[in-house]
C-alpha cells in the first residue's frame, strides 16, 4: 500500500502527475492509453496488482465513456478511494481541455484560409481511411465468433442508424437489453457464453 | 440557457458511448451536428480530424472545441465535466460492486449485446465521414456528379496501404492531408 510509504500530499501529487502526463503525450486514445497506465501503475510504482489491473480495465470497458477516463477513475479509486478518483479524473481531463480550447480559437481564425481547407479535406480522407479501417476489423471480429446474435445486431443496427435513422440512443438500449436477456437465459445461449473483454 | 444545453448533451455523448475509441463518434454527431447545429458536417469532420492528432479521446476532445465555439473557456469545462459525469458516477458505482461481490455479469452481458451494435453505429458516422470527403456532402441521396475522383483514389490507396501495412493513424492522416496539399500547390485538380 503506498499510504504507508510516502505522505498524502505526495500520494495525491503523484497521482495527478502520473496521469496528467500520460494523457498529455498519449496520441491514440484508450488503446493506446490503458497499456501505459499498466506499466505505469503496475510496473513502475508497485501500487496496483497485475491480476487487479486486468479487473480494472474489464470494469472500464463495461461502463459508459472513454475508456482512457474510466481506466483513470478506478487507479484513483483503488489507490485513494474518492478523492483519488477526482484527483486522477481531474489529471486525465485537464490536458484535452487545455490543448483543444485553444486549438479551437486557433481553428476559428484559420479554417477558411486556402491552403487549411486543402490539408483539412486531406486529412478528413485519411480520417475516413483509419475509421473505416478500424470498422472494418470489428466487424471481422465479430462475424469470426460465428455466432449468429451478435452478427444479426450488427445488421439490424446498422439497418436501424444509417437507412431508418432510429434514435441511436434507442438502439444502444435495445440491443444492451436483447445482450442481457441472452447472457440471462443460459437456455438460449447455453452452448455459447458471451466471450469477456473488449473488441480490439 | 447554452450552458445547459452543453452540459446535458455531454452528458448524454458519456452516457451512451459504450466501448470507447469511436463509440462517441455517431453521438456527438447526432448531439453537436443534428440535433443542436453548433457544427457543421464540415467542422464536425475537422474536429475528428483534430482529435486523430493531439491527445485525449475523442469524445472529450469534441466537448473542449464545442464549449469553446459556443461558450467559451466556460463552455469548454461545462461540456468537459458533462461528458465525464455519467463515467465518474458508473465507474464508481460499479467498482463498489465489484469489490464487494467481483461479479458484473449483468454489464457483461450488456457488452455482448452492445459491441456488435456499436461497430455499426461507427461505420453509420464513419460513412458520413468518408460521403463527405468523396462527395462533399454527408447525407443521401449523393450526385455522381459531386463526386471528387481525387479523394476517391487518395482513399482506396490509403485504406489499402492502412490494411496491409497497418501504420500508426496519426501517419496515415499527415500524410493524406499533406500529399493532397503538394498536389493542390502544384496545379491538379482535387
Amino acid at each position: 500500500m503506498p499510504e504507508k510509504k510516502i505522505s498524502k500530499a505526495a500520494l495525491y501529487w503523484k497521482l495527478f502527475s502520473s496521469t496528467f502526463i500520460l494523457s498529455a503525450f498519449t496520441v491514440g486514445g484508450g488503446y493506446v492509453i490503458v497499456p501505459l497506465m499498466r506499466k505505469t501503475f503496475v510496473e513502475k510504482l508497485h501500487w496496483i496488482e497485475e491480476n487487479e489491473m486486468m479487473d480494472l480495465i474489464a470494469i472500464a470497458q463495461s461502463a459508459p465513456g472513454p475508456i482512457a477516463v474510466n481506466t483513470s477513475i478506478l487507479v484513483g479509486y483503488k489507490i485513494a478511494h474518492v478523492p483519488g478518483a477526482l484527483i486522477t479524473l481531474l489529471g486525465t481531463i485537464l490536458p484535452p481541455l487545455i490543448i483543444l480550447t485553444l486549438l479551437s480559437y486557433v481553428y476559428s481564425a484559420i479554417k477558411d484560409n486556402r491552403i487549411v481547407k486543402t490539408l483539412f479535406f486531406g486529412m478528413g480522407i485519411g480520417v475516413a481511411v483509419v475509421i473505416l479501417d478500424a470498422v472494418t476489423s470489428m466487424a471481422t471480429t465479430i462475424i469470426g465468433t460465428k455466432k449468429i446474435l451478435p452478427i444479426i445486431l450488427m445488421i439490424l443496427a446498422f439497418i436501424a442508424t444509417y437507412i431508418l435513422k432510429w434514435n441511436i440512443v434507442i438502439i444502444i438500449i435495445s440491443c444492451a437489453i436483447i445482450g442481457i436477456i441472452a447472457t440471462m437465459l443460459p437456455l438460449v445461449c447455453k452452448k455459447n457464453p458471451p466471450k469477456e473483454g473488449g473488441n480490439r | 440557457m447554452i450552458y445547459w444545453q452543453l452540459f446535458w448533451s455531454f452528458i448524454q455523448i458519456g452516457l451512451f458511448s459504450f466501448g470507447g475509441g469511436y463509440a462517441a463518434l455517431p453521438l456527438i454527431q447526432k448531439q453537436v451536428v443534428t440535433v443542436h447545429g453548433w457544427l457543421t458536417i464540415q467542422e464536425f469532420s475537422d474536429v475528428v480530424t483534430i482529435s486523430q492528432m493531439t491527445p485525449g479521446p475523442i469524445s472529450l476532445n469534441a466537448a473542449s472545441f464545442v464549449g469553446t465555439r459556443i461558450g467559451g473557456v466556460a463552455g469548454a469545462v461545462v461540456a468537459t465535466v458533462g461528458n465525464v459525469l455519467p463515467s465518474l458516477i458508473i465507474v464508481l458505482t460499479l467498482a463498489w460492486f465489484y469489490f464487494r461481490y467481483r461479479s458484473l455479469k449483468v454489464m457483461q452481458g450488456a457488452l455482448y449485446g452492445l459491441r456488435p451494435a456499436v461497430v455499426a453505429l461507427i461505420a453509420s458516422a464513419g460513412l458520413a465521414i468518408l460521403f463527405l470527403a468523396l462527395f462533399g456532402k454527408a447525407e443521401l441521396p449523393i450526385s455522381s456528379a459531386d463526386i471528387s475522383w481525387f479523394a476517391v483514389i487518395m482513399f482506396v490507396l490509403a485504406f489499402i496501404y492502412v490494411r496491409v501495412k497497418k501504420p500508426n493513424p496519426i501517419i496515415i492522416i499527415a500524410l493524406s492531408g499533406g500529399i493532397t496539399v503538394l498536389l493542390g500547390l502544384i496545379g491538379i485538380p482535387i
